[in-house]
C-alpha cells in the first residue's frame, strides 16, 4: 500500500518534468547549442567551405589578436571604448535612483504622472526608432538644424551624428534619454513600500525635506541600488550591439566601436569569423567571472547573492 | 502610483516650519523646472516628427517646421505604401508579434507554474538551466553560426522558436502563482483534477494580471526586434518594419524619387508640398512604426508598474 503510494508519487514527479522537457529542449538548442559555436574559433574557417573542411589551428587565432602593434592597438581602442561608455553608465548609476527620489517629492499627482508616463515611454521604442528620431533632429538637415540655421546662429548645419570626439558622452545621453525613467520605476516601488512610520517619526524630530530624504529615502534604496550596480558591473563588457550599430558612421567608427560592435564587424563586414568568435568567446569568460566576482562580493557584504 | 504614494508625498513635504520655506519653495521650482524639462525633451521628437509628416513636405524639408504643423495634408500616409516591400514588412512585423507573443505568454504561464511544483523531478536543476541563460550567452556570432547551421536563416521560425522560452516571465510568472493561495491547487487536486486541468481551469484565469503584463513585455520586444533579421535575414520577403525602417534612413532619397516618379503617372500630380522628400519618407515611415507601441502605450502604461513590482520580489 504503502509502495503503491510512493509509486504513484515518483511516476506523478517524473510526468511533470515530462511536460517541461519540451521546452528545456528548446532551451538547450538556442541557448545552450550556440556554445558549440565557439569551435569556430580554434578553426581556420572561410565560408563557404564548411567547418568539416577547415583546418584545425590551435590558438592561433587567439595569438593573432596580440601578434602585431596594429592588432594591439585597434583591440586597445575597442577596449578603450567598451570601458569607457560603460564607465560612465557606472558613474551615473545612481541617476535612475535619485529621479524617483526627487519625482516622489512632487506634489501635483497628475502633474507627476504626466512625468512617469512620458519619461517612460522611450524605453519602449527600438534603437532603430531613437536612430530615426535622432536623424529627424539631428542630421544636417534635420530640425535643430533648421531650427539654428533660421535664428541666424549658424551658417552651415552642425554635423551633430558625424561627430566623433564626443560619442561616448552622446551614445551615454542617447541610453540616459531611453531608460531614465523606466529606471526609475523599480526606485518608485521602494519608496512606495517605505513604512510610514519612519516618515512620522522624522516629523516628529522636525527634519527638512532634504533630511528625510537623506535619512530615510535614501537608506532605505540603498539594498536595491546595490543590486542593480552588482548587476550592471557582471554586464560591463555587454554594451549590447543594436545601438552602437544604428549609431555608427564612417566618422564616429573609431571611438564607437565596444566589444559587441567589433565583433560584428569583424565577422558579418570583414568576414574574419574565426577572429570575432575568439573575441566572443574570451569576453564571455570575463563576462562570467564578473558575475560570480560580484555575487561573491554580494555575498559578503550582504549575506546574499545577486543572482 | 495610487492613493498611498500621493499620501505620502504631502507627508514629506509638510514635514517644516516658516524658516527653511524659501529654501522648500526653491527646491520645489528646480524639481518642477528639471522633470517638466526632461519629460518635454522625452516627447518633443515625436511630436515633432508627426507634425512634420502632415505639414507641406516643402517646408519641412527645408527645417522649417518646428513647433506646430503648417498647411496640413495626409498624402504623405498614403503615398509611403506605395514603396515595395512596406506591407510585406508590417505583415511580417504584425505575423511575428501576433504569433511569438502567444506562444512567449503560454510557455513563460506554463512554466511559471510548473517550475512551482515542488515535487517535479529535478525542478530546481531545470529551473537554474533556465534562468542562468539570462546572464550568459555564447555571443551573436557563435549565435548566428549555429543558427546558420540549423536552417533557421532566412526562416519565420528564426523570429519565433527562440524566444519562445523567456526566463525573466518565467521568473514573473513562477513569484506571482507562489503568491497565490495554496489551497486553490489542492482543493483542486482533491477534486480529482490533474496537472493540466489545474493549470488550465485554476492557475490561468487567476493570473490573468501578470500574463498581460508579461503580454505586453513580450509583444513589445517582438514588434521592436531588429538584431535577428540584421543576423539572420537577407530574404527581403522577411524583412521586419524595424529593419527596413533601418534601411530607409540610409536610402530614403531614393524611395522619394521613385514615390514621385509613380505619382507623376498617375493624374493627380504632386504639387511641390505633396511632393515626397528624403525628410518626408523617412519620417513617414517612423511614425508609422512607432505608431502601434504609441497607440497602446496609455493602455498598458498601468500594467507594467504592477508587473514590474511583482518581479522586484524576487528578480
Amino acid at each position: 500500500m504503502v509502495r503503491t503510494k510512493e509509486y504513484r508519487m515518483k511516476s506523478e514527479s517524473i510526468k511533470k518534468f515530462l511536460y517541461i522537457l519540451p521546452f528545456m529542449c528548446l532551451l538547450a538548442i538556442f541557448a545552450y547549442y550556440p556554445l558549440y559555436g565557439w569551435v569556430y574559433a580554434f578553426f581556420d574557417y572561410t565560408p563557404p567551405t564548411p567547418l568539416s573542411q577547415s583546418t584545425f589551428v590551435g590558438f592561433k587565432w587567439f595569438r593573432s589578436l596580440v601578434e602585431n602593434q596594429v592588432k594591439i592597438d585597434q583591440l586597445l581602442q575597442v577596449i578603450k571604448n567598451t570601458f569607457g561608455m560603460s564607465g560612465l553608465g557606472l558613474l551615473f548609476s545612481w541617476l535612475p535612483m535619485i529621479f524617483a527620489i526627487f519625482l516622489n517629492e512632487i506634489k501635483a499627482l497628475r502633474f507627476r504622472k504626466f512625468v512617469q508616463t512620458v519619461t517612460t515611454l522611450p524605453n519602449f521604442i527600438s534603437w532603430v526608432l531613437v536612430y530615426s528620431l535622432a536623424f529627424s533632429m539631428l542630421s544636417s538637415e534635420g530640425i535643430i538644424n533648421g531650427l539654428l540655421n533660421q535664428l541666424g546662429f549658424t551658417d552651415s548645419p552642425i554635423l551633430f551624428l558625424q561627430d566623433s570626439e564626443h560619442v561616448w558622452i552622446t551614445m551615454w545621453g542617447w541610453s540616459i534619454w531611453k531608460t531614465l525613467g523606466w529606471s526609475a520605476i523599480l526606485y518608485i516601488a521602494a519608496i512606495m513600500s517605505i513604512d510610514e512610520s519612519l516618515y512620522e517619526a522624522a516629523r516628529v524630530d522636525g527634519a527638512t525635506r532634504m533630511q528625510v530624504i537623506w535619512h530615510v529615502i535614501l537608506p532605505s534604496l540603498m539594498s536595491t541600488y546595490f543590486v542593480l550596480l552588482m548587476l550592471q558591473i557582471a554586464s560591463f563588457l555587454n554594451n549590447g550591439l543594436e545601438q552602437y550599430f544604428v549609431f555608427q558612421n564612417a566618422f564616429n567608427k573609431e571611438n564607437i566601436q565596444v566589444l559587441d560592435l567589433y565583433v560584428y564587424n569583424l565577422a558579418m563586414g570583414g568576414g574574419s569569423y574565426s577572429v570575432s568568435v575568439a573575441i566572443s568567446m574570451l569576453k564571455s569568460l570575463v563576462s562570467v567571472v564578473l558575475l560570480f566576482s560580484v555575487n561573491g562580493l554580494s555575498k559578503m557584504i550582504r549575506g546574499e547573492s545577486v543572482v | 502610483m495610487s492613493d498611498k504614494a500621493a499620501g505620502l508625498a504631502v507627508n514629506n513635504v509638510h514635514t517644516n516650519n516658516k524658516h527653511s520655506s524659501i529654501t522648500e519653495i526653491l527646491i520645489s521650482a528646480l524639481i518642477y523646472t528639471l522633470y517638466t524639462l526632461f519629460a518635454l525633451l522625452c516627447i518633443f521628437p515625436f511630436y515633432s516628427i508627426i507634425i512634420n509628416t502632415i505639414s507641406a513636405n516643402d517646408l519641412s524639408a527645408r527645417g522649417e517646421i518646428v513647433f506646430y504643423p503648417q498647411q496640413i495634408h495626409f498624402q504623405n500616409y498614403l503615398d509611403v505604401f506605395k514603396i515595395p516591400g512596406l506591407w510585406n514588412a508590417a505583415v511580417v512585423s504584425l505575423g511575428r508579434t501576433l504569433i511569438g507573443t502567444s506562444l512567449t505568454v503560454g510557455a513563460s504561464a506554463f512554466l511559471g507554474f510548473m517550475f512551482s511544483q515542488e515535487d517535479m523531478w529535478g525542478r530546481k536543476f531545470w529551473y537554474r538551466f533556465t534562468i542562468i541563460t539570462m546572464f550568459f550567452n555564447a555571443g551573436i556570432i557563435p549565435w548566428y553560426l549555429t543558427m546558420r547551421s540549423l536552417h533557421l536563416t532566412n526562416h519565420f521560425l528564426a523570429y519565433i522558436l527562440p524566444t519562445i522560452v523567456a526566463p525573466f516571465f518565467i521568473i514573473l510568472v513562477k513569484t506571482f502563482v507562489e503568491s497565490t493561495p495554496k489551497e486553490l491547487q489542492q482543493a483542486a487536486s482533491i477534486d480529482g483534477a490533474g496537472i493540466m486541468t489545474i493549470f488550465f481551469k485554476v492557475i490561468l484565469p487567476i493570473s490573468k494580471p501578470i500574463l498581460a503584463t508579461v503580454a505586453i513585455f513580450a509583444a513589445v520586444d517582438q514588434w521592436n526586434s531588429f538584431q535577428d533579421t540584421l543576423l539572420l535575414v537577407t530574404d527581403s520577403k522577411l524583412y521586419s518594419l524595424q529593419f527596413i525602417l533601418y534601411n530607409y534612413i540610409n536610402q530614403a532619397s531614393s524611395l522619394s524619387t521613385m514615390v514621385n516618379l509613380q505619382n507623376a503617372g498617375s493624374t493627380a500630380m504632386a504639387t511641390l508640398a505633396t511632393k515626397q522628400t528624403t525628410t518626408s519618407i523617412r519620417m513617414t515611415v517612423t511614425i508609422i512604426v512607432v505608431a502601434p507601441i504609441l497607440l497602446v502605450y496609455p493602455l498598458f502604461q498601468r500594467f507594467f508598474v504592477k508587473g514590474i513590482m511583482i518581479g522586484a520580489v524576487k528578480g
